[in-house]
């Protein structure tokens, strides 16, 4: 059971009421697809994703990205069953996606480095520790139903 | 694999990174106490408060080798030899934990970068902070 103190609660509630879910999401899953080029192997569908230019500019990346970080929304309003929560998307991305949970880490810490470019030095280490701490327990979660 | 014009790039970012060198480097490492306490027991003969002196110190020396590398992308092995092997040797640090301290140190460019933190930005340092540790913990075994 991952417990969360009052200040923790409160640091994700406002770290998310500050977050422009329509441009954060597409610029995180965009440097995923940059920075780690391997993650694109899951997106074959999506068209050119051959340069950095072509991944910022392409419209399926932007719209999966929303999509993402909608599902995440979930997370934030339900901090305490999170693991519940995600039982079925586990599994979706286990069976039917195949795709390796070490890369959930690697757009976790993509997404981290979106909103710290947004926030500047608001997000300071304490924020950065408990939002990280938030996006290790969707990351698990989601690594859950793997077998 | 860096191309010529993302080491180009690594130089640049890392020329303007010297003069606050301190700043950056203490911020790196706060970062990464905070957010991996894990991470601070290889500390416990510094004081590595918030702002303290030990952490400042700490936080440069480290910055200035990261630039040192960046000005020798090409001989790393070489520039870093002595860092690597008093990592081996000396420090003993569990290989993960490069990753974690390479993790804070883009986050700390990124806050203070903004925007200028590109992608393309983001996947050069990344790329050069996967060598520069590599070739750190390359005596290990």
């Amino acid at each position: 059971m991952v417990e969360w103190s009052a200040a923790e609660r409160k640091i994700v509630a406002d770290v998310w009421g500050k977050m422009s879910i329509d441009e954060i999401g597409p610029q995180a899953l965009a440097r995923l697809l940059i920075v780690y080029p391997w993650t694109q192997r899951y997106f074959g569908s999506f068209g050119n994703l051959s340069s950095a230019g072509s991944v910022l500019g392409n419209p399926k990346v932007s719209e999966h990205g929303k999509t993402v970080l909608g599902a995440l929304e979930k997370a934030v309003k339900n901090l305490d069953d999170i693991k519940g929560l995600y039982s079925k998307l586990s599994k979706l991305h286990c069976d039917k996606l195949n795709v390796d949970p070490d890369n959930f880490r690697l757009l976790a810490d993509c997404l981290s480095i979106v909103i710290a470019t947004k926030f500047g030095s608001a997000f300071n280490p304490e924020v950065q520790a408990t939002w990280q701490k938030f996006l290790c327990v969707v990351v698990a979660a989601l690594s859950s139903r793997y077998f | 694999m860096l191309s010529k014009t993302e080491k180009e790039l690594i130089v640049h970012i890392w020329e303007k990174m010297l003069p606050v060198a301190e700043d950056i480097g203490s911020e790196a490492l706060l970062r990464m106490f905070t957010t991996f306490p894990k991470t601070k027991t290889y500390f416990n003969h510094l004081d590595i408060s918030p702002g303290s002196q030990h952490l400042r110190c700490h936080g440069k020396k480290i910055i200035q080798a990261l630039a040192e590398g960046a000005r020798n992308i090409s001989t790393l092995t070489t520039t870093l030899a002595h860092l690597s092997r008093f990592h081996a040797y000396q420090l003993r640090i569990h290989p993960t934990n490069f990753k974690l301290f390479n993790h804070c140190i883009l986050v700390t460019l990124a806050c203070k970068m903004g925007d200028n933190f590109t992608p393309v930005a983001h996947a050069a340092i990344d790329k050069f902070l996967s060598a520069f540790s590599a070739v750190l913990a390359e005596k290990f075994r």
